[in-house]
């Protein structure tokens, strides 16, 4: 019996506190599927309580039982379909009223409801006596009050939910059921009649769905069309319509709204005797410092800051440690050469394949990690809810709504999680149009290649000192760079919306959390997740494809006697007895070019050579196109690819040349500029392909994102290259 | 008709007119029967009252039934709402 694990789905507003309350009933025993900050479909955890074994699914936020959103209707079709044993609704107790509306809904589904008055411990600081058993009364329902954020109350919530579930007959006669008042109960009835005689238990029982045939709802109506004998159905169909008409006249509102007036005033009334508010307001200091962040003119500068700080907080903080790691990597990679002879295969693939290519991108792992904690800052303080504000207004002039700037802030993180938190946004064609260009707005594996294009061709220089603050040189191109990928977007946006997807924009409502200090364990989480992610995907895809790299540009290798020349070069400059400094110069100077000749000759420069034409506009040789082909699966597969072509053996007395100092040797300035924006803009990578089809259900989405972005960065790149090449970069 | 002379009917205004720190009734939303319902379900049902506690360069932040709700700037001409005497 108590092998069999029960199931409880976790339902509640946006911002109650349900991510928080699932971390701490499931522990560590989560699983890590989703990415932190987008709970957009169902997650399952495990727990236990005395010895019973629990299942238990996050669900998506929510404000009602009509689905708006397709993350809702994930939440409403888990609950209708009955696939948990219990419900624990999570609310936040300090916005009492509004939680407790869901909870009217949910009280009719047919399945026991625990509700779980989280945050109480800031309903208390604000003054609020919840009279809880007089609640847990008119309502029918246990309650069991939890602070999430502290790990307070999750036992008696899972043995109350338990206890519910193991008896879901006398739960179910304990709840209460919302009345409308007589006039409304009369229609629901008459309905209900009708709707039971379609008896299909299934879609929901007869009250359920007389009232969601009075508010015509298009998911029950949908639901009902599919399994209902088509005459009797008509027949209900007709008989809620006439309803529906007699209701607006009597009320001047559709049934709907007037049925949504009527729960309110039920928790109005509940919430009256049961509540005792001793302080008003629980929005002091969020108002205070929203006066200043939401403010019409300040805000959207103050955003600007902010992102700016970001960019800057980033270098400044991770560069340090990214050279440090970069120099570990390269005594990593000499060591590992002493350990065979010259020339041994399985030397050069681990020190020039595995070591450089890998570790390559490996050494940017903190740069990573500090932008997923600025992007968790914004996200947890509640400041993205903010910027969606002040930003509403440049969003509406390209067609879109502030709503569609969520995605793409978390996109500065990561395209893939952002491309399924458009499943917040309501119309299907501002959905698309945020979808397809999301890749525009520069993600964390794009920022390593700017590191290493920034440091090797612009040596860091502060540029302004603004109050103590010094802007450097590299964090302004960076910023810069990501401005191009935004404005970039917002003008793709408004192409699309003129052509594909023309029409208004939805309409764009959302609650403002107050803002909140994050908890560490949370912000730890939110860095853990996506950063393992980005290291996984180096050991893996990155690896495979270096290894690939290697052998193609390891053989064919030079004919003998061109090897021999090479020899003899060496030889020569050996014995001009030069100094020590111009010695290692000369011969890294031949080390360079036979290395240069080896890679044409190899199969990887023949590929490289013969589309080397098609990307010699953009300012790109065979090498970098090379590499940039690479880059077609992730993008900072640029730098572990570079790090391939580019790994130059050691030989005894010699100094190595870095990657830096190899592109410098090479490349521009200007190309250098060239390869971030070509990066920034062409061929989103294949997790970001993927994430389109699958969440557009098409793919001729994906298809169409990967031509235009691809065309986009050729034109972009040539013209900035010619541009700049005539004015002398 | 003596109703009306009693109490001089405020007049019927977009929310977009309304100044920071005024509170109003919402009345409804014109042209949109999905969207009214949705405010509904997010508790501002008709004859609710909202207070403006912020306007931006086009949405705006009120307050209904003690929470904040981001209205965007599409909506906020469409929102009817009528001035509450205090
Ligand atoms: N004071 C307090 N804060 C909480 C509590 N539960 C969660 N929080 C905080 O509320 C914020 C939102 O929580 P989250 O779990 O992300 O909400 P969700 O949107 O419902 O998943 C986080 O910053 C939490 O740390 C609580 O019981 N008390």
């Amino acid at each position: 019996m108590s092998q069999e694990p029960l199931t409880i789905a976790l339902v509640g507003n946006p911002n109650s506190g349900k991510t928080t309350l699932f971390n701490a009933l499931t522990g560590r025993n989560e699983h890590v599927g989703n990415y932190p900050g987008v709970t957009v479909e169902e997650k399952y955890g495990q727990a236990d309580s005395g010895g019973q074994r629990i299942r238990i699914a996050d669900l998506p936020g929510t404000y009602s039982m009509t689905a708006y959103t397709q993350e809702e209707i994930i939440t409403r079709n888990f609950l209708l379909d009955h696939k948990a044993d219990v419900v624990i609704h999570v609310i936040d107790c300090s916005n009492l009223e509004r939680s407790l509306y869901l909870t009217t809904q949910l009280l009719l589904i047919g399945l026991p409801v625990v509700l779980a008055f989280n945050m109480f411990d800031r309903a208390e600081a604000h003054g609020w006596r919840i009279d809880i058993a007089k609640l847990s009364n008119l309502l029918g329902v246990p309650i069991v009050p939890t602070v999430a954020s502290k790990g307070k109350g999750q036992d008696e919530l899972l043995a109350k939910a338990v206890a519910a579930a193991n008896d879901p007959a006398a739960s179910l006669a304990r709840q209460a059921i919302p009345r409308y008042g007589d006039d409304l109960e009369q229609e629901i009835e008459k309905l209900a009649a009708l709707a039971g005689r379609l008896n299909l238990p299934g879609v929901g029982h007869p009250r359920w769905l007389a009232i969601k045939l009075l508010e015509s709802d298009a998911e029950t109506i949908g639901r009902l069309q599919a399994e209902a004998d088509g005459q009797a159905l008509a027949q209900v169909m007709k008989s809620a319509d006439d309803a529906r008409k007699r209701v607006a006249a009597m009320y001047r509102d559709s049934a709907e709204i007037v049925l949504a007036d009527r729960r309110y005033g039920f928790v109005s009334g509940a919430c009256q005797e049961a509540v005792k508010h001793t302080v008003e307001s629980r929005h002091v200091l969020s108002d205070y410092i929203d006066s200043v962040a939401t403010n019409r003119y300040l805000g959207l500068p103050i955003f600007a800051f902010m992102m700016y700080l970001v960019f800057q907080v980033t270098f400044w903080l991770g560069n340090p440690v990214a050279d440090l790691l970069d120099k570990g990597k390269e005594m990593l990679a000499m060591w590992v050469r002493t350990l065979g002879p010259e020339g041994s295969i399985w030397i050069s693939l681990l020190a020039d394949g595995v070591i450089e290519g890998v570790g390559a991108v490996l050494v940017f792992v903190p740069l990573i990690a500090l932008l997923f904690l600025a992007i968790a800052l914004l996200e947890s303080t509640g400041y993205m809810a903010r910027a969606a504000f002040v930003v509403d207004n440049l969003m509406h002039r390209v067609g879109l709504h502030g709503k569609s700037f969520i995605p793409m802030l978390i996109g500065f993180g990561c395209t893939v999680p952002a491309i399924m938190a458009t499943r917040t946004l309501e119309s299907r064609r501002d959905r698309l149009a945020t979808m397809l260009v999301l890749p525009l707005i520069s993600c964390g594996a794009r920022l390593p290649v700017y590191a290493l294009i920034l440091a090797a061709f612009f040596p860091r220089r502060v540029v302004l000192n603004l109050l103590g603050l010094s802007m450097t040189n590299q964090a302004l191109l960076l910023f810069l760079i990501y401005l191009i990928g935004v404005a970039m977007a917002l003008l793709a946006v408004r192409l699309l919306r003129k052509t594909l997807f023309a029409g208004e924009a939805g309409s764009f409502v959302m609650e403002l959390p107050p803002y909140r200090l994050p908890t560490v364990r949370a912000l730890l989480r939110h860095i853990w997740v996506p950063t393992w992610m980005f290291v996984q995907k180096a050991g893996t895809v990155i690896l495979a494809a270096v290894v690939i790299m290697w052998t193609l540009k390891t053989w064919p290798q030079l004919p003998p006697d061109q090897t021999r020349q090479f020899e003899a070069q060496r030889a020569q400059i050996h014995s001009e007895n030069l100094p020590a400094d111009e010695l290692s110069q000369r011969l890294q100077e031949v080390n360079i070019q036979e290395h240069h000749d080896q890679l044409l000759h190899s199969a990887i420069g023949r590929v490289g050579s013969f589309i080397a034409p098609v990307l010699k506009p953009c300012g790109f040789d065979w090498k970098i196109s090379t590499a940039l082909m690479g880059a077609l699966a992730a993008k900072e597969m640029f730098i572990g690819q570079m790090g391939v072509i580019y790994a130059v053996h050691e030989r005894p007395g010699q100094q190595a040349v870095s990657l830096r100092q190899a592109l410098v040797h090479d490349y521009t300035q200007l190309q250098g500029f060239c390869i971030m924006l070509f990066i920034l803009i062409a061929s989103p990578c294949m997790a970001t392909l993927a994430a389109t089809w699958r969440e557009s259900g098409s793919i001729k989405w994906p298809a169409f994102q990967w031509s235009y972005l691809t065309i986009l960065a050729w034109l972009v790149t040539t013209a900035v290259f010619q541009v700049g090449r005539l004015l002398g970069g | 008709m003596m109703e009306h002379r009693e109490t001089p009917a405020l007049p019927v205004m977009p929310l977009s007119v309304a100044l920071v720190g005024q509170t109003v009734t919402f009345l409804g939303v014109d042209g949109g029967n999905g969207i009214t319902h949705r405010l509904a379900e997010m508790g501002l049902t008709p004859g609710e009252r909202l207070e403006v506690v912020n306007r931006g360069p086009g949405p705006f932040i009120v307050d209904v039934r003690g929470t904040r709700l981001v209205l965007g700037q599409g909506m906020v001409d469409r929102i009817q709402v009528r001035t509450v005497m205090e």
